[in-house]
């Protein structure tokens, strides 16, 4: 799939997610990510690979336990109420440092909440969502290509690390059609002599378990995880810069608002106001190092977003509250639009 | 000098931290001999539950893995769709089976989903300390239901066998118990034509154990064996419940 066909970003993330070598797949219904289960029970079968419709988000997520405890590859998708269902699955494959990849395609909540996008999962993506001290990789993607290209990072990341990796996207990216080009990606090869292939009579037993009942190796196990966030975090934040090297003010913005962000930075900047934008594409880790040096330049930032301001926290953090934080924002199902985030510009700008 | 017994050698040689009189250790072991006799130990994987048998992984020499309460019919599920070579068997309790994982036993039987589930029946939830569980049966005392089960309040027990019977893909489902020789020699047939049926490509075989809690009954091991033989056997008659593959003549 060399050239540039026109696809939803759904059925793009499917795509990449076989391109990265993903054979195995299991999902449950739910608007708006079933074109991810139907891509996959179309394409599973002439790849050779497995699709499994589960009869719930919680079967799914176990089922994608198993297979990543016997060492392959594998991935399910989900839309919000549905993450809060495998959320107890994500929590045993973090406590037992199994890789897997999971999608969330954002839709309004809480709650059956709506269909409409939202990016209101934010919190849940990034502080881990189910039970206990745990992280996962959380990828951003904005366009329908990022669809695809950041589900085979992800896969990549969760297998470097041992720990799910999650593409947090909603139902817009999900929805809308763009030319992409999703390219075959070469596996890098890691060793998993932990997986569950049968000891041949080869070796000992491997056991795959979340339970520790010796607290003192309980907790040399979560502080030994968290060195490994830790360098995680040191070295894999992705983010985008636009317009930063003199900007007096810094939007920021994730995913599906962080276009309209785009065309709003382009409107005042023409309008002559210093404005520059970072993108993270990586919301765990979060690019803290990009924000803390911005806020040693910048006068302000305005953190743009399809919920109630979740993102804010964690630019907060990163800069230790040295500069104002403003928040553009809707609750989910109106994407802001770039009129809104330029008033928003024009009005911290005046305002400094 | 001739071996007449010895120790299976799927299972490790590490003491069980079951209770005195729970029959947990007679169902490992016959499990053991099974995989024994049909020399797939190598090739076989265990889905531990939670519950009393949450740490079964340091008793079996085969690979194993820990599943969350009640999901063992759907990690053995991925276990088996990512490499349908590997033999994989789920152990599970009546609270992790037939209350919070019913939908993964049901769908897994619906789907034929080719694994056998060792299902151990003691009419009460263990670990926890004695609470009531869906076998409990009605009158029966626990700590949730102190004045007895109430079948009025809180319902009856569930026959496992006899729903999964009425379900078109599940294709081998049998009761037996451990309480008696007589007993224990039939659970040693069934546990191993489970394990057979998979290696056969028959599907989901699951074997249901009566299995006895002297220490959440509140007897000593002689009665709780003969409460199996006087209280349980009644309520949950012992036999085959489907065989599919008999059925079709194969």
């Amino acid at each position: 799939m060399e050239e540039k066909v026109l696809m939803k970003g759904n059925e793009a993330l499917a795509e990449g997610a076989i391109q990265a070598g993903c054979l195995h797949y299991f999902g449950y219904p739910i608007t708006p990510q079933t074109e991810i289960a139907a891509y996959m029970a179309k394409r599973m079968p002439k790849v050779g690979g497995v699709f499994l419709q589960a009869e719930s988000e919680v079967a799914a997520i176990n089922m994608v336990y198993g297979v990543s405890a016997a060492g392959k590859r594998v991935m399910t998708s989900s839309s919000s109420p549905g993450i809060s269902l495998k959320s107890e699955g994500i929590s045993y494959l973090a406590g037992s440092d199994l890789p897997a990849v999971i999608v969330n395609v954002q839709r309004c909540s809480p709650g059956l909440g709506g269909i409409q996008p939202s990016q209101a999962d934010y919190f849940q993506a990034t502080r881990g969502g189910g039970h206990g001290d745990y992280h996962m990789l959380v990828f951003t993607p904005a366009t329908v290509q990022e669809m695809a290209d950041l589900v085979a990072k992800a896969f990549d990341l969760a297998d470097k690390y041992l720990m799910p990796a999650m593409v947090l996207s909603d139902g817009t990216l999900g929805q809308m059609m763009e030319p992409v080009t999703v390219r075959r990606v070469e596996e890098t090869h890691y060793e998993k002599p932990w997986a569950l292939t049968g000891t041949k009579m080869q070796r000992s037993h491997n056991v795959i378990t979340s339970l520790n009942l010796n607290s003192e190796a309980f907790d040399k196990q979560i502080f030994d995880r968290f060195e490994r966030y830790k360098k995680i975090e040191e070295t894999e934040a992705l983010w985008e810069e636009l317009s930063m090297e003199d900007a007096e003010i810094c939007v920021t913005a994730f995913g599906i608002t962080a276009r309209v962000v785009k065309k709003a930075v382009a409107i005042a900047r023409r309008e002559g106001i210093k404005v520059g934008m970072i993108r993270p594409l990586t919301v765990w880790p979060f690019p803290k190092k990009v924000f803390a040096d911005a806020a040693e330049r910048v006068n302000s930032f305005i953190s743009v977003e399809m919920s109630m301001g979740q993102m804010i926290e964690d630019v907060k953090l990163s800069i230790d509250c040295k500069k104002p934080v403003y928040l553009c924002n809707h609750a989910g199902g109106i994407i802001p639009t770039f009129e809104e985030v330029l008033a928003k510009i024009r009005e911290v700008g005046g305002a400094k | 000098m001739k071996t007449v017994f010895e120790k299976p050698k799927s299972l490790l040689d590490v003491p069980m931290h079951y209770c005195p009189g729970c029959t947990h250790g007679i169902i490992h072991r016959l499990i053991a001999e099974a995989i024994d006799e049909l020399q797939i130990e190598g090739r076989t994987i265990g889905v531990a539950p939670v519950g009393c048998a949450v740490m079964a992984y340091d008793y079996f020499a085969c690979d194993f893995i820990e599943s969350a309460h009640g999901r063992a019919p759907a990690v053995a599920t991925g276990l088996k769709r990512a490499e349908p070579s590997n033999i994989i068997f789920t152990y599970q309790g009546d609270g992790d089976l037939a209350s919070i994982g019913m939908a993964e036993t049901v769908h897994a039987a619906a789907r034929n989903e080719n694994i056998t589930i060792v299902f151990v029946n003691n009419a009460i939830y263990g670990m926890t300390g004695g609470q009531m569980a869906p076998t409990t049966l009605p009158g029966q005392v626990t700590q949730t239901s102190p004045y007895g089960r109430d079948v009025e309040l809180c319902g009856y027990p569930i026959r496992v066998c006899e729903m999964l019977s009425q379900v078109e893909g599940a294709g081998y489902l049998e009761r037996v118990a451990v309480n008696s020789v007589k007993h224990v020699i039939q659970a040693k047939k069934a546990i191993k034509k489970a394990f057979q049926n998979q290696i056969d490509g028959k599907g989901f075989s699951m074997i249901e154990f009566l299995s006895s809690c002297p220490t959440n009954w509140g007897m000593n091991a002689d009665d709780a064996l003969k409460w199996v033989e006087d209280a349980m056997i009644p309520q949950y008659p012992l036999g085959v419940f489907k065989d599919r593959a008999a059925q079709e003549g194969k």
